[in-house]
This record gives structure tokens, C-alpha cells and sequence, in this order.
């Protein structure tokens, strides 16, 4: 399978993210720029974290009229994969890929720490490698990570199991303590009704080696890999990207 | 030959622009005449304390910066040293102290911008950010303030340009209630055959300007902020201070690292203090060459903006490239793939001359050597302070012994200098190119370098209060302590960088420090075999003629050749012994303890030894080398008691306990808190315990067993029992529960 990293003006952890998909997980990735509306044929694209734009106006709120972002709303309204971390959760948001809004913390300061979150939902095919309730130590570091949504939005969210990773303590527990930006229902992770796109907070692009800081982030980049390859064998069509 | 709004100065416009008397007459003498406004400008920018270094010059010839690894020492943008595998370090700290006084955020986060593009301006990719700062009392009304808006500034800078702000160290003493402290490091990676100089060569190779537009932000920044006490009103300064965009700082970063990938350029210098000016001249001087600017093709901000306002502006963000002539058009490219200005300054020439043009007129001309090599050195007065001594002496026998041990201890912890530091550092990306193997929180942070098997360690240390006693030993200690905490991680020291803030030179005090200050860091390297790579002066940390005490700040980086062999400072599984490396001497001067509970700063700092220093260093390397060791911690501030604590509560989880058996024949509370220096403390498998006395003993250390990693207290008999949970509580709120007393406006707790 063959992944893109976008390269928006002011976006830092694409080099992280191509990293872990070539260097860790093994697979073609390419590098996507923010002025080019060729995707290169990618089966996945990846919205990385950092500050598109300086995001001096609102996070995410310029990246989304990029000419790469054109294609990339095309690309995912047809089935494509496409999933936004941090920054990029916070274009997909603003471009209307995935409901509600990320907002400046609760506590007003930019946190960076490790916490952990819960898979709330494995049948997506960015957790499909995970297991229900499995919690995952996987660092956040944003000003504005602060999920919030109207109450329809939200019990529409939940009803579907669109919410795929929710901030937890270490046994689990889904405490207001272990939430570190405020979050509405602790929400760290959510998919689009579709599930074909995956917006998170935390980054998983950090933790993809012992060395250096964990592997648990890695999981979710093999969930990817693993539901390409049974779509392309076929089968799981229920998890499958849909083009 | 010179005209248009170019009419001769006077002595008075001379003085006004922080020059003397002396240094003016010299001027018309060079000149055989007055210089006009345009140049009294650039004189008072270049022959400022800040860009000539005329009072220190003389002295830092004194430091050792020679060494077989040694790439580029001091004199460039940064130093540079070999890693192998074909690699380099670049790095180097430098000061925004006024600035971030007058305004903390901008004045923090420009000192990040600045010194980032000192290290990507030589090739290098900026992997690591660290940060040494001074706050005064939390007494002091403007403390918080200033924390909250320095802390802010870093981040906001360091995070959004994806540099990750891996260590660092916080102090606080009232002695910078009125000039904060502010010393940014960077270390980048570079291929070593591809580093990049700032010397002007080639006559009639373009000079090229990239990056942000002109504006009238930071005119004489250099010359009256940074090379000038404070007095009165700060406030009144804030024009001087620049403002920071990093994100067309990450523009500038990624244009840079890629047109340095063609063999397009001949030399890049940062416009930073002192702008056009000083990156014009400074190139020129190094090339041996001379420079002709047109104003007219500089990109401003604004209309109407002057020559000497062009010429003096620290606008943030801007880079001056001398290209191959005939390369103009791949620079364009490059910098218009990143939405970046790139115009055609300029040219190099072989007169020698700084000759600048605007509106068709020639507004400058000026020798290059005058502004750079022949610009004045000072030789000036040092002498101590007459209470010098007395403040040395410390009768021991009238300092009543503490009856509670384990209310010192919490007091000790309770301290925001040796508190966790966490409500800082959480603030900061640190994890940006996953290259972070150690995180902030341990004696020094470890990053990997990708593509080889190999790691850095780094640390910025500097205890201003021994400096303040004893300027000479106080320096020495900061070269060994952060030496040993690199050593502690399991890297060998390469090479450091200074960051060297001192009051005002002409005060012969004043000098007396720095002189003792650059000795001490003098000795300590020759005993370490350390080279001074790069390093900046900060002069004049001083408001209402009041100076800060003496900070000689030292960024150490080491060389992990395996990176597998990081070693983190906290305990790491019950039944571990844990082992002190080196002696425990009688010694309470200077230290934390006893400013904290009996309200004293006086006495001798703590004796220091180099030999002992680099065979105590060269032990504990040898056993992390042999995989003997579990964790090592540098024992510092608050003695062995406050390092043993780190080592229970500073590790991530719940941490783990100690059994603890001290003797010695000198008094409990130099055990536990006195602060001598060339101690480690390791925690190792029982069975090493055998190897690692016999390491001991072929470097004649001393070994003693202190006790056995146990349980969920830290037990110290006969003296401290506590509850590792009542502990962590303490270290870990104290920096944040000071910080909320200000947005609840309450008074210190």
C-alpha cells in the first residue's frame, strides 16, 4: 500500500509520520505538498500535526482551502482513507470531514505529556488491530485540543461508535483527572460516520519504537496496513476503504 | 563623496548613541572626518558591548577551544563538532535577558528564533532546544508574570517551528527580581562535510536577502538594550524588543536546509542583533572582503523607512546569503517554492569598504576592519568586592543543627529550585522528531541520532550562588556538574557551549567576577579535556546600579556511541544496591539548605577537586560502558537526601522506595543536604556490586554501599522516614501552587 504525508507550510511531524510508516512499519509512503492537488495515487492520506499557516487565525482554519486539501475532501468523500493528527484532526474539523471543533484547553496552557487512551471501537480501520477497552500510553502535546461538539453531535457520535479513543487513567477509567485538554466524554479519537476518516489528538506518530518512548502508537498505523491488505485480498469489506 | 541627510554628528549624538568620548574621537580620527548619522549608527551597533565583545575579547582568548574533534570553534554562527558516522553537532546558547524582561513573551521567543537560525544558518537541522533561566523571589510582584510570559514565549516559538525543547533549568533568587535571565540553546545535525560559513568570498558574488520583510521593530537592540543596565522604567523600552513569527521562521528554516542541498551558496549569516548591519560587515570582515548594499532593494514593512532605520532594524527572521555568482535564480526558486521574499542586495567587492546606496546616493562608507577586528578592547579593572571574604567565612559550630530531618527534607523539596520543574517543560513540545529517549525530568536529556547506533546527552547547569561566592569555583562546578550529569546518562562530554551573564563590565567587581569566572571555566575544561565551542557574553545585568549574582551558564553535550546504554537518574526494581560514588565532606557553604532554613548565603562554596571530578566521572562511564548500571544521579542542590528522593520520585510511575544506612563522623545535616561536589549515586544489580568496586578501585574512587532500592518510603536511618507519596506531593506542587497564588491574587504560599 502506498501512504501520503501532506507538507502543509508550518506542519512538523510529517517528517515524524513519514518516518514511522517507512522506516517502522516498512511501507511506500510518499511526501504530498500543500500547493499540488496530485495525490501520487496514495491509498492513504495523513494530516500531521504542527501549525499549518502559523495557525494564527484558527488552527486548522487556512490548511483546509490549500489546493491539496481539495483533493483530499474528493478523495475521502469517495471512501479514501484519510486521517488527521493533532493539527491535521483540526483541518479535517474545519473542512468539514469530521463534525464538532478543537478548541484552546481547559487548562489555557499547551500541554505536552504522555496519557493514555482506551479503544472504545476496533471496527474502523485505524484500530482494527487493537482490542475493545485496550489501553494505549500515547503522548498529546496541542494548545488547542479541547473536542467539543453540540449534544446532538455528540450523542450521534456515540450512538455510532464513531468515538475511537476516549482519555483514560491507567486502569481505564474515563476520570475527569485523566483528561488533559477538557475534552466533551473525554473524546481523544473520533471517525467519520463512514469511518474512512480518523481524526486523534494524541500522536501515535511518536510512539512507534522501544527506543523511543514505546511501540503503542504503532498499532494503529498496522491497523491501517492490515485492513488495505484484507481489503485488497477481498474479504472484510466492512472495514474496507471504498475505492 | 558622502551626501543626502548625511550631515556631519556631534560628540553629543556620538554619546546618545552609547559611545564615549574616547570612542568617538577615534572614530574621526580613523575616518579624518565625522561620520554622519547613518554611520554613527553602525558604529554604535558594531562597537557595541554586544556585537564587539570589547570588554571580554581579551579575556576569552584565555579558554581552551582547540580539539581533535573540533570543527568550528568560536568566531561563527555556532561550533561544530564531530560525532563520526560522517556527522556533526552544531550548537550554541545565547542570552535574551532585557528583552524578555521588558517583554517576556516576545523577548523569550525571539531568543528562541535567534538562536535556532545560529545553527540552521551553518547547515545544520535544529534537533534540540534548551533553556537556562533566572527568576527572581516569588516575593516580587512581577515574578509570575514574567515566568508565565518567558514560558510562553519558548513554547509558543520552540513548538510551532517543530524544534523540540528537550532540558533545560529553572532558578530562583531574589538577586534577579529586576533582571530576569534568559539563555536559549540549540544543537543541530549536519553532515560534517557540509557545514556552512559566513565568509564573504568572491568579488561581485551576489548578496542576496531572504526571509521576512524590513520593519522598525528592534532598532538598537544591540547597542542600547543589550549593552546597557536598566534603570528606571523598563517598560519604556519595549520598542526595542523584536517580535517573533515563527512560523515564517519554519519557512525560512526548510528554504535554507534545501537550497544548502545545491551547490548554490557561499555564505549565510542570521541577521540578528544589530540586522543588515552586522551580518553585511561581520561576512565581509571574515572574507577579507568589502560589500556594497542597495537600500532600495531591501523588502520593508512600511513606507519611508530610512537608511539608518534599514540598517538597524532586528526584524526577526532574515537571513543575508552571499550566492555563486550566476546561482541567483536557484536561490529565487527555492525561496519562492517557500512564499519567502529573496532580492539582490548587494555585491561583494575588494575595497574593504562597507559601501551602502539608497535613492542613488551613497549614505555610507565605511572600512570594514574598523567596525569588526580593529573595533576597541578593553583591558578594564578587577578587583573583588571588599566583603568578599567575610561572606566566605562559616563557623559550622553556630549553625544550630536541625532537630527535624524530615521537615528539611520537605522543605528542601518544597523549594521551586529543586522542585519538579514539570509545570515548565509540559508547556514544551519535547517529542518533535522522535528522537527524544530521555525526556526532561532526568540529569540530562538523550536523543538519538537517526541512522546510526549513537545518541547525545545534554545539559545546561549553573548554580549562580556558589558563582556569587566564589566566582572562580562557582564556574569550575558548573563545567563538572553538568559534565557529570551528561556522564550520568552514559555519554562522554564532547564539547560545551557558555552563556556568560555578568553586571556591568566597567565596575571593577564586576570584572573581577567574569576574570575569576572565565578562569574557573578555563581550568575545569583543560581537567576534563573539554573544548569551548561557541559561547556569548551578556554584560550589563544590572537595574539601579544593582548587579545579578555572577552566572556563568554551561550547555554541555556528550556522545553516547551506543545508544542503548542511556541511563535515566531514578531507581529502577526492589533490591537494586544503590552506591555512592565519591566523598562526603563537612561542607554546608553555599548551599540550598542553608538559605532555605536558616536564611544564610554565605560560606565557601563546596570544595572541588578536578582530579577526584574526572576519575568519579571516569568510573561511573566505565560501568554504564560494561552495562552495570541501573540509574545515576548527579547528587547537587539539597545533598544526598534530595538526590536520593529524585532517585525514588522522579521516574515515571509510582516510583520506588530506599533503605538507607548513612554513618560518617560529620554532622547530620552536612550528610544529608551539604552539597559536596563529585558524588554519584548508582543503583545496581547485586551481583555487579563485585565489578564495580574493582573499577572503583583502579580509579582510587571512593565506594560506599549506601543501602537497597525498597518498598514505598524512602527511609534514611537513623534521620528521615518518609512516605514516597507525601513526598512526590510536595515536589511536584510546589512550582504549580506558586504559580496559581498569582491568578488568585493571594500572596505567596
Amino acid at each position: 500500500m502506498r501512504w501520503g504525508v501532506v507538507t502543509f507550510p508550518g506542519s512538523n511531524d510529517d517528517h515524524d509520520a513519514l518516518y514511522a510508516i517507512d522506516h517502522v512499519l516498512g511501507e511506500d509512503a510518499v511526501s504530498l505538498w500543500h500547493k499540488d492537488r496530485d495525490l501520487k495515487g496514495v491509498d492513504c492520506v495523513v494530516l500531521p500535526g504542527g501549525f499549518s499557516y502559523g495557525d494564527y487565525l484558527r488552527c486548522g482554519a487556512m490548511a483546509r482551502f490549500s489546493p491539496v486539501m481539495e483533493s483530499v475532501i474528493t478523495f475521502a468523500r469517495a471512501g479514501g482513507l484519510v486521517w488527521g493528527i493533532c493539527n491535521g484532526f483540526q483541518v479535517l474539523c474545519e473542512a468539514g470531514l469530521l463534525p464538532g471543533a478543537l478548541i484552546r484547553n481547559r487548562g489555557l496552557r499547551f500541554v505536552c505529556t504522555r496519557v493514555h487512551v482506551r479503544v472504545e471501537d476496533t471496527d474502523t480501520p485505524f484500530t482494527c488491530r487493537g482490542t475493545r477497552g485496550e489501553v494505549l500510553t500515547i503522548p498529546v502535546k496541542h494548545g488547542e485540543g479541547c473536542y467539543v461538539a453540540d449534544p446532538a453531535v455528540l450523542e450521534e457520535l456515540e450512538r455510532n461508535r464513531q468515538v475511537v479513543l476516549r482519555y483514560v487513567d491507567a486502569s481505564g477509567r474515563a476520570t475527569a483527572e485523566a483528561n488533559p485538554n477538557g475534552s466533551l466524554n473525554n473524546i481523544a479519537g473520533i471517525v467519520s460516520r463512514e469511518r474512512n476518516v480518523f481524526g486523534l489528538m494524541p500522536h501515535p506518530e511518536h510512539v512507534v519504537e522501544k527506543l523511543v518512548g514505546g511501540e503503542d502508537g504503532l498499532k494503529l498505523f498496522q491497523s491501517v496496513a492490515a485492513a488495505y491488505a484484507e481489503h485488497a485480498h477481498g474479504r472484510a469489506a466492512s472495514v474496507a476503504p471504498g475505492h | 563623496m558622502v551626501a543626502h541627510n548625511t550631515a556631519a554628528v556631534t560628540e553629543a549624538a556620538a554619546l546618545q548613541h552609547g559611545l564615549t568620548t574616547e570612542e568617538y574621537a577615534r572614530i574621526c580620527t580613523t575616518l579624518d572626518r565625522a561620520p554622519n548619522l547613518v554611520e554613527l549608527g553602525i558604529f554604535s551597533v558594531m562597537w557595541s558591548e554586544h556585537c564587539s565583545y570589547k570588554s571580554s575579547r581579551l579575556l576569552l582568548k584565555q579558554l581552551p577551544t582547540q580539539g581533535p574533534r573540533v570543527l568550528q570553534g568560536p568566531g561563527e554562527n555556532a561550533g561544530a563538532i564531530d560525532i563520526g558516522d560522517g556527522l556533526a553537532v552544531v550548537f550554541k546558547m545565547e542570552s535574551h535577558n532585557h528583552p524578555s524582561f521588558v517583554e517576556p513573551y516576545q523577548g523569550a521567543a525571539t531568543g528562541v528564533g535567534g538562536i535556532l537560525r545560529d545553527v540552521f544558518t551553518m547547515g545544520a537541522r535544529p534537533i534540540a532546544n534548551l533553556n537556562s533561566l533566572r527568576f527572581g523571589s516569588f516575593d516580587h510582584p512581577r515574578t509570575r508574570y514574567l515566568i508565565n510570559g518567558v514560558v510562553a514565549g519558548i513554547g509558543g516559538y520552540g513548538n510551532c517551528i517543530g524544534v523540540p525543547t528537550v532540558g533545560g533549568e529553572v532558578y530562583f533568587d531574589a538577586g534577579y527580581n529586576e533582571n530576569i535571565l534568559v539563555n536559549a540553546f540549540t544543537l543541530g545535525i549536519v553532515r560534517a562535510d557540509k557545514i556552512f560559513r559566513a565568509s564573504a568570498t568572491g568579488v561581485g558574488n551576489p548578496v542576496i536577502y531572504v526571509g521576512s520583510k524590513t520593519g522598525r521593530d528592534g532598532i538598537h537592540g544591540a547597542s542600547l538594550l543589550a549593552s546597557a543596565e536598566f534603570s528606571g522604567e523598563a517598560e519604556a523600552k519595549r520598542p526595542t524588543v523584536q517580535v517573533g513569527d515563527p512560523f515564517t521562521e519554519k519557512l525560512l528554516l526548510e528554504a535554507c536546509l534545501e537550497l544548502m542541498e545545491q551547490d548554490a551558496i557561499v555564505a549565510i549569516q542570521d541577521m540578528g542583533a544589530a540586522g543588515l548591519t552586522s551580518s553585511s560587515v561581520e561576512m565581509a570582515g571574515r572574507g577579507g572582503t568589502g560589500i556594497i548594499l542597495d537600500l532600495d532593494k531591501v523588502p520593508v514593512r512600511e513606507e519611508g523607512m530610512t537608511p539608518y532605520e534599514m540598517l538597524l532594524s532586528e526584524s526577526q527572521e532574515r537571513m543575508l546569503i552571499v550566492a555563486r555568482a550566476g546561482e541567483e535564480d536557484v536561490v529565487r526558486r527555492v525561496f519562492e517554492k517557500w512564499d519567502l521574499d529573496a532580492s539582490l542586495v548587494g555585491r561583494v567587492t575588494d575595497d574593504g569598504l562597507l559601501r551602502v546606496q539608497f535613492h542613488g546616493e551613497e549614505v555610507a562608507r565605511l572600512p570594514i576592519a574598523l567596525l569588526t577586528e580593529a573595533a576597541p578592547a578593553y583591558e578594564r579593572p578587577a578587583a573583588p568586592l571588599p566583603e568578599f571574604e567575610a561572606l566566605q567565612e562559616l563557623e559550622l559550630n553556630q549553625i544550630p543543627p536541625t532537630g527535624d530531618y524530615n521537615q528539611a527534607l520537605l522543605t528542601l523539596l518544597d523549594s521551586p529550585n529543586i522542585a519538579s520543574k514539570a509545570w515548565v517543560y509540559r508547556q514544551y513540545d519535547y517529542l518533535v522528531r522522535s528522537n527524544t529517549v530521555v525526556e526532561p525530568g532526568s540529569d540530562a536529556a538523550v536523543l538519538r541520532v537517526k541512522g546510526t547506533h549513537k545518541g547525545i546527552a545534554l545539559s545546561v547547569d549553573c548554580n549562580s550562588r556558589y558563582c556569587a561566592l566564589d566566582p572562580y569555583v562557582g564556574a569550575m562546578i558548573a563545567v563538572v556538574e553538568s559534565a557529570r550529569n551528561v556522564v550520568c546518562a552514559g555519554a562522554t562530554p564532547l564539547g560545551l557551549t557558555d552563556c556568560l551573564n555578568f553586571g556591568n563590565p566597567e565596575k571593577p567587581a564586576v570584572m573581577w567576577q567574569f576574570a575569576e569566572a572565565i578562569q574557573g571555566i578555563r581550568d575545569a575544561c583543560v581537567a576534563l579535556n573539554v573544548p569551548v565551542v561557541s559561547g556569548n557574553v551578556s554584560f550589563y545585568n544590572e537595574t539601579e546600579g544593582r548587579a545579578i549574582p555572577p552566572t556563568p551558564t554551561i550547555a554541555m553535550v556528550g556522545l553516547l556511541e551506543n545508544i542503548e546504554h542511556h541511563t535515566t537518574q531514578w531507581f529502577k526494581s526492589e533490591g537494586d544496591v544503590i552506591v555512592l560514588l565519591g566523598l562526603t565532606r563537612e561542607e554546608l557553604g553555599a548551599s540550598e539548605y542553608l538559605a532555605l532554613t536558616h536564611g544564610l548565603m554565605r560560606g565557601a562554596p563546596p570544595w572541588i577537586d578536578l582530579q577526584a571530578e574526572t576519575h568519579v566521572q571516569g568510573v561511573c562511564s566505565a560501568a554504564i560502558a560494561e552495562g552495570l548500571v541501573r540509574s545515576a544521579h548527579d547528587v547537587g542542590e539539597g545533598g544526598l537526601a534530595v538526590a536520593l528522593s529524585e532517585c525514588c520520585i522522579s521516574g515515571p510511575g509510582a516510583g520506588v522506595g530506599a533503605a538507607i544506612e548513612l554513618e560518617g563522623a560529620i554532622r547530620p545535616d552536612a550528610l544529608l543536604f551539604g552539597e559536596s561536589q563529585s558524588r554519584i549515586i548508582l543503583s545496581v544489580r547485586r551481583r555487579h556490586l563485585g565489578r564495580l568496586r574493582e573499577l572503583a578501585t583502579v580509579h582510587e574512587v571512593p565506594v560506599t554501599v549506601l543501602g537497597e532500592v525498597r518498598g514505598r518510603r524512602l527511609v534514611i536511618s537513623p534521620l528521615i522516614d518518609l512516605d514516597l507519596d507525601e513526598m512526590r506531593r510536595v515536589w511536584t506542587t510546589a512550582l504549580p501552587r506558586r504559580m496559581q497564588a498569582a491568578r488568585e491574587g493571594g500572596a505567596d504560599v
